[in-house]
């Protein structure tokens, strides 16, 4: 899949195609301008990907070939066990939760589940989860709690689904009590928003101690369409929306609402997973060790003030 | 000009003065019965919105409510800018339109021996959003409560979260949770009391999680919009879904409760707290 702000390196693409079947039947000048054009389009892939709009962030954060959970923790973990079930109603596919282990590092890995392709798409929700996947995601916080395992979450959701049984099974509520219930939690959380961090469905798992954005990913409040919908009254102003909602991770970075960012290989975690998966993995290690390392008092009200202070407004004197 | 002519122009100004229109079964109600009737309509018991004040002086003794936080006030996190014009300049004429700070009023006061902590929201202000401002004066309301042991009462009416902060909005949702999360660590009430209409971020975070939540007949409550749902389910859904009955069945509202009775109902639940 290609975006539309990536013409230029598709158009690359294509010539460099071409030339590698004539290269192949023997063309010596062939494999000299191949050599060439590559070059191009790494120079060319990086100015591009240097200078993204919100929206072409947009697109990048929902790529289908950027990598899901399953790739992570696959990809990164030595062992990985999945736990299932909420153990009220049922388990939710759209929720990936489980113990897993870096080399001597233990935690309880929690996160939203797209799916690598349609068939697992469908199956797992698109990764919009239903009320029992936040509560299977509580339980498994609960778990990590009593054995004193961090809890590392993962957020790629368009949003919680919204489904006429979803809402019939307490939809707000079970992401209201992961709210209340996550800032209470003893012990560490590093939250992570590998894609799309669409709204309370999001942040019902990404109340941590830390939270980081992959360089594309974003977070938002409402998706640009939805907002665009709402405030101009027009769908197809997604893009000023994007723009306007401060999505993207410089913006958040900036805004104090996250506490890092992991960069993209050049081109995006969709262009080169395996290295993507291998900078999520090192800035796992790297923040578990930071933030396991302060007291349990020290780090709840940590926690407490991290939250307690997000937000402006003006005080008057009155 | 004569006569009749004046008669004519009494006859068509009456109505616009004197009657309420009930906005659900389109009855006509005198307007000081109306109001007599707390906005609730004498025919099909529609509960219409009130604004902050009014329900302050539903719920709270006459003369005992003390507001504090009424020093916040929006800021502009984002710049944010739509196709009607800056949000800085949308915010400020609600607030001198309204004459409240934010889209919550908070302080506390009496029902009968009790004081208690309380936070209204208002829908007139920005459809009773959650931006910084409201999490903010919600959290030291929370706070008041804890610092001096008393119960805390939160009255929701809000579409969600204010799109205009953006993340900063959501991440209110955290924090007014965060502040419960004290609160019930310090072994005090939490009553939360769902008025039409609390739905998205709200619902999603401080609303449904009270020790007792408490309804409104026939308030709307749900995380995502009908419109949403039916789009994305490709089906009707029934004519009761999300309303406070619904709920009620489904176990997420403990009681509903007429606005007459309201008042009543709180102060015999708060006397169950037993003294420490």
């Amino acid at each position: 899949m290609a975006f539309e702000f990536e013409s230029d390196l598709e158009n690359i693409r294509e010539t460099i195609a071409v030339l590698e079947q004539k290269s192949m039947k023997g063309d010596a000048a062939a494999s000299a301008r191949i050599a060439e054009l590559r070059r191009k389009l790494a120079t060319e892939t990086a100015r591009v990907y240097s200078s993204l709009t919100p929206w072409d962030r947009v697109q990048v954060a929902r790529h289908p070939g950027r990598p899901t959970i399953d790739r992570y923790a696959h990809g990164m973990c030595d062992d990985f066990v999945e736990i299932h079930g909420d153990r009220v109603y049922g388990d939710d596919p759209a929720m990936l939760c489980g113990f897993a282990r870096i080399a001597k590092t233990k935690f309880m890995l929690i996160g939203h589940r797209k799916g690598d392709n349609t068939e697992e798409n469908i199956k797992y929700n698109f990764g919009m989860a239903n009320p029992e996947g936040y509560r299977k995601a509580m339980r498994a916080m609960h778990l990590a709690e009593k054995w004193g395992l961090p809890v590392v979450t993962m957020i790629d959701t368009a949003g919680a689904f919204p489904g006429m049984e979803a809402e019939a099974r307490g939809q707000a509520e079970a992401i209201g009590r992961n709210l209340m219930e996550m800032a209470a939690l003893e012990t560490p959380i590093l939250s992570i928003v590998t894609g799309e961090g669409g709204s309370g469905g999001a942040l019902g798992i990404a109340v941590g101690d830390r939270i980081l954005m992959l360089e594309n990913a974003i977070f938002s409040v409402i998706s640009p369409e939805g907002c665009a919908s709402i405030l101009w009254r027009d769908g197809t102003k997604a893009p000023e929306a994007a723009a306007a909602l401060k999505l993207t991770s410089h913006d958040l970075l900036g805004l104090k609402i996250i506490d890092g960012i992991i960069p993209e290989p050049i081109g995006g975690a969709h262009s080169d997973p395996d290295g993507m998966v291998v900078a999520v993995r090192q800035a796992i290690l790297s923040h578990l060790q930071a933030i396991c390392s302060v007291s349990k008092s020290r780090m709840l009200d940590a926690r407490y003030k991290k939250y307690a202070s997000i937000g402006r407004f003006v005080q008057e004197r009155i | 000009m004569g006569w009749f002519t004046k008669s004519d122009e009494s006859r068509h100004a009456l109505p616009e003065d004197i009657w309420q229109v009930c906005p659900a079964c389109k009855v006509h109600v005198l307007k000081d019965e109306w109001a007599r009737n707390l906005k609730v309509c004498p025919k099909c018991n529609h509960h219409d919105r009130l604004d902050c004040r009014e329900r302050i002086n539903l719920l709270i003794d006459a003369g005992t409510f003390r507001e504090f936080g009424q020093e916040i006030v929006p800021s502009d996190p984002l710049n944010f800018q739509d196709a009607k014009g800056p949000y800085a300049e949308k915010a400020k004429a609600t607030v001198s339109k309204l004459g409240m700070s934010e889209s919550v009023v908070t302080g506390s006061g009496n029902i009968g021996q009790v004081r208690l902590v309380i936070a209204v929201m208002d829908f007139r202000f920005l459809g009773g959003s959650l931006a910084s401002g409201t999490g903010e004066k919600i959290r030291l309301a929370i706070e008041h409560a804890i610092r001096f042991r008393r119960a805390f009462v939160m009255v929701s009416a809000s579409g969600g979260a204010r799109m205009h902060e953006g993340v900063v909005s959501l991440m209110q949702m955290a924090k007014t949770c965060a502040a419960l999360s004290k609160l019930q660590k310090a072994g005090l009430p939490y009553i939360s009391i769902l008025t039409d209409p609390t739905t998205g971020g709200v619902s999603a975070s401080f609303a449904m999680i009270g020790d007792v939540n408490i309804a409104e007949p026939g308030t709307l409550i749900g995380f995502a919009g009908r419109r949403v749902i039916e789009q994305t389910i490709k089906q009707k859904l029934p004519k009761d879904f999300q309303t406070a009955e619904y709920l009620e069945a489904h176990g997420f509202v403990d009681h509903i409760v007429n606005r007459s009775e309201m008042k009543a109902f709180l102060s015999n639940l708060l006397s169950y707290r037993q003294s420490k």
